[in-house]
């Protein structure tokens, strides 16, 4: 276990000695499409990330598990899930991220949400939860805004995922938190409302602000450095200007200020300032100290100190990977559909049956963490697992194995016009695993113009369709981002 | 495969079939009543003559009700029947074996599909059995595209080749079907007009693809000895098989799309029920499952037509037209047909009834040998399969 001598007294081991927590590791995801903000009243410059149509808050959080959690990571022993566009209002939305993960069946789940400042307050819960087993922190959000407002533009959808425990070998140790409470009528959405409002600016920016320095100042305090230490502060916030008012407030210099994202990805929600902060740790050096604040519903800060194991733990795709790939020509009417916003006509296909309870939860490791099984006599993958080996026809002689992370290349495709989706047409491919066996399956983020046999493909986890209200998630093949 | 066949033991005395098409007036009532009459007619029999039933129909009804109420049978055997869109001949297969064996002297095979009442373009069978939602979600026009470029790709063919192949295979149905009076397409369809289409899927564009229709059609069967108190002109069967294969095209990297392993495994049991040795030069005329151009052009050297790698230059070559060496969807096959699911395996034999009759009209083949009829259920990997042989004498 890692410690820090007890600062009044350096007695070593005593009633103040602490075990300090800290980031196991991290992962990020922005989804592959983008709108243009000159297409759109909100204005702005830049582009902001948007989900494709068969993406949702949990299935944005999958990939950001799925980063975080890739190799020896340990099994958490909770798994938080931060959201304020979580796919159900009634129904453990941690769950799906849970078995899509496969993670062990004693992790205590639950959803936080209601505020983006969830996602750092699930970063702090985790935090004071200590150092046994870890906690998984997963954030993800889908902003939606009402068609031509600001919210709309301004808004982004991406996700992140941290683990974290005891901070011994750990990429980075966390410092300390901070918070302030404040009762602040600044965004605000009731159960029955589709689209988040938003009081006046100048009012939430001047009472944001001094939020923020107080938990700043809380943060520091718990941290044990000034401010002058800090390599890099990410300061996430609704508002603007409030990043920058903040920082001459807090006396920062300008290099110190981390790019906020806004013209890359948009203000992520729940998800936007652990998205900063995994940004920061993607390029930070050994003894670096971050911070990163939360402006919503009051404010919350967190301090990091980066460690000599930060190498070792950082996820495959960094932050910058994520938003320079991407497909930035999205029509804002096909956006408009896919958000179910604009009424479209529907396929003349019928409506898919929902997925009935028994057979999802007979199948949860097929459906959800894409666990298929291999042959003890004659090694063959069988996709989805079999009882009888389709190479050699042995029977029960199976092992299960994980192919969420296994590579394919296509086999053969088709461009399909008339299967049933939100955005047809549909890219059906057969592909064939490099580590063995073969499986078909829609393609994602794909351009149908675009597709070609050989092409190398990664799975992906995502929503085939919703249906009475019934999220149907399975795993779709993209191609390698 | 162990099969012991039933070769020329059964006989198929009468038939009947109703126009194929959108049969907005009628329904699958409607339909199974005018087939069956039609087929007792043709057999110069009455309802109450026919011992037993097999009904096949994959969406338009469940059990042997569906046909004893319409019809009034009374009380009567009907065994309701269903294999994919190969379910029509299945209802033949096993009325054929029933009279076989002896249960019964005088049975009907007959089939039936309302698809127009659905409201959808394309096969669409909502609901059904309660699943974990992971199924392929792919079409059948899909599945089937898969063929296209994984033949060109196997034999080196360019895609305005492939393209002018995949073209002339819809153009000789849709002619073929111009000369049938229960097709539901009965014109001609310029080359351009099938080149140019929109694309459904793949490559392929709307007509590349089967129709989508109403109908039923229905067989009398008899054991052989007991046919000529029926007709002076019997149709005997040669040859039944029906293999389910194993699925796993979806699931083994060795598989390729450019065959159906079923068929191929159907055909060889059926030749070797009815002796033939060389499908190429015994067959002389085939109905096949064209529910798309690829499927006929991959049939073609399934059924041991064309050698492996040449069925496209077999059919630029006109051999599967009728005046050519081996006519092949003679009556406009699914092309000009559509496909109620139920029924086309029967509609398949009734061509067969009128062409060894001499009853085909001017879409008649001369002297026909041995005739084959090829039902496909399912799709490339993932299928089952009928074949028949069947002749005069």
């Amino acid at each position: 276990m890692y410690g820090v001598d007890c600062t009044d007294c350096h007695c070593g081991p005593c009633d103040n000695y602490r075990i300090m927590p800290g980031i196991l590791r991290y992962g990020s995801y922005v989804p592959y499409c983008r709108l243009q903000r000159t297409r759109l009243e909100g204005g702005g410059r830049g582009e902001r990330a948007i989900a494709n149509f068969d993406e949702d808050a949990t299935s944005l959080a999958v990939e950001a598990g799925r980063e975080a959690m890739r190799g020896s990571a340990p099994a958490p022993a909770t798994l938080m899930f931060a959201s304020t566009s979580h796919a159900y209002a009634e129904k453990l939305n941690a769950a799906g991220v849970h078995a899509a993960l496969d993670l062990p069946p004693e992790t205590r789940l639950v959803d936080l949400s209601s505020s983006s400042g969830a996602g750092v307050a699930a970063l702090a819960l985790a935090s004071a939860i200590g150092t046994g087993r870890p906690s998984l922190v997963c954030c993800a959000d889908m902003v939606v805004g009402a068609p031509m407002g600001a919210r709309e533009a301004m808004g982004g959808d991406a996700a992140c995922a941290f683990l974290v425990g005891d901070g011994e070998g750990a990429a980075a140790r966390i410092l300390g938190s901070g918070s302030h409470a404040e009762e602040l009528l600044d965004v605000w959405r009731g159960p029955e409302q589709q689209f988040a409002r938003q009081w006046e600016e100048r009012f939430a920016q001047q009472r944001l602000v001094p939020a923020l320095a107080s938990a700043f100042e809380r943060c520091l305090a718990e941290s044990g450095i000034a401010p002058s230490d800090l390599k890099c502060v990410a300061v996430d916030s609704g508002h603007r200007k409030v990043g920058g008012l903040f920082a001459r407030a807090a006396g920062l210099r300008p290099d110190q200020l981390a790019d906020d994202l806004s013209g890359s990805v948009g203000r992520a929600g729940a998800a936007h300032a652990g998205l900063l902060l995994a940004g920061l740790l993607d390029s930070a050096e050994p003894g670096d100290n971050l911070a990163v604040l939360s402006a919503s519903d009051g404010a919350s800060a967190l301090i990091v100190q980066v460690t000599e194991h930060i190498g070792d733990h950082r996820p495959i795709h960094s932050v910058a990977d994520w938003i320079q790939s991407k497909r930035a020509d999205i029509a804002y009417e096909t956006y408009l559909k896919w958000r179910e916003i604009l009424p479209f006509e529907p396929p003349r296909r019928p409506d898919p049956p929902r997925p009935a309870a028994p057979p999802m939860r007979r199948s949860e490791r097929w459906k959800y963490a894409f666990v298929g099984s291999r042959c003890r006599t004659c090694g063959a993958v069988n996709l989805p697992p079999q009882v009888v080996c389709v190479q050699c026809g042995a029977v029960d002689s199976m092992d299960e194995v994980p192919y969420a992370d296994a590579t394919a290349r296509i086999a053969t495709y088709t461009v399909d016009h008339l299967a049933y989706s939100l955005q047809p047409p549909v890219v059906a491919a057969v592909i064939d695993y490099d580590q063995g066996g073969r499986f078909a399956c829609e393609l994602a983020d794909v351009d149908p113009k675009k597709v070609e046999i050989g092409q190398e493909l990664e799975m992906t986890f995502r929503r085939l369709y919703t249906s009475d209200g019934v999220r149907n998630y399975f795993w779709k093949a993209r191609p390698r981002r | 495969m162990p099969s012991n066949g039933i070769r020329d033991r059964v006989a198929i005395v009468g038939m009947g079939c109703t126009r194929f098409g959108e049969h907005w007036d009628r329904g699958a009532n409607e339909l199974l009543v005018e087939a069956a009459l039609e087929a007792c007619r043709s057999a110069k029999i009455e309802r109450e003559d026919v011992d037993a039933y097999w009904m096949g129909t994959l969406t338009s009804g469940r059990s042997g009700l569906l046909l004893s109420e319409p019809l009034k049978t009374g009380y009567r055997p009907i065994t309701r029947v269903e294999n994919f869109c190969a379910t029509g001949s299945e209802a033949i297969r096993n009325a054929a074996y029933a009279v076989a064996c002896g249960a019964y002297d005088l049975v009907m095979a007959i089939g039936v599909e309302k698809l127009k009442d659905s409201g959808y373009s394309g096969l669409a069978s909502a609901g059904g059995t309660p699943t974990d939602g992971t199924q392929s979600s792919m079409t059948a026009p899909a599945t089937f595209s898969l063929l296209a470029p994984a033949y060109a790709k196997k034999y080196g063919l360019d895609p305005d080749t492939l393209r002018r192949v995949l073209t002339r295979i819809a153009y000789k149905n849709h002619a073929n079907g111009a000369r049938n009076p229960k097709a539901q397409y009965q014109r001609e369809v310029p080359e351009a007009t099938i080149e140019n289409a929109p694309k459904v899927a793949g490559m392929l564009g709307v007509f590349d693809c089967s129709g989508v229709s109403d109908g039923a059609s229905a067989a009398i069967l008899c054991r052989s000895e007991d046919a000529h108190k029926y007709t002076d002109n019997p149709l005997l069967i040669k040859a039944l098989s029906f293999i389910a294969g194993p699925a796993d095209g979806a699931k083994r990297q060795d598989y390729d799309y450019t065959t159906f392993p079923e068929v191929v495994a159907s055909a060889a049991d059926a030749y070797a029920q009815a002796g033939v040795r060389n499908a190429r030069d015994e067959i002389s005329l085939a109905e096949v499952h064209d529910c798309f151009t690829p499927t006929e052009l991959v049939l073609m050297e399934d059924l041991g037509f064309s050698t492996r790698g040449t069925a496209w230059r077999d059919t630029l070559d006109g051999r599967f037209e009728i005046g050519g060496a081996q006519p092949v969807n003679p009556d406009g096959g699914l092309k000009s047909f559509g496909h109620p699911i139920g029924a086309s395996g029967l509609r398949m034999m009734y061509e067969m009834w009128l062409q060894f009759r001499g009853e085909a009209g001017p879409r008649q083949v001369e002297a026909p040998k041995l005739g084959l009829t090829h039902n496909l259920g399912g799709a490339p990997g993932r299928c089952v399969s009928f074949v028949s042989v069947v002749g005069a004498n």
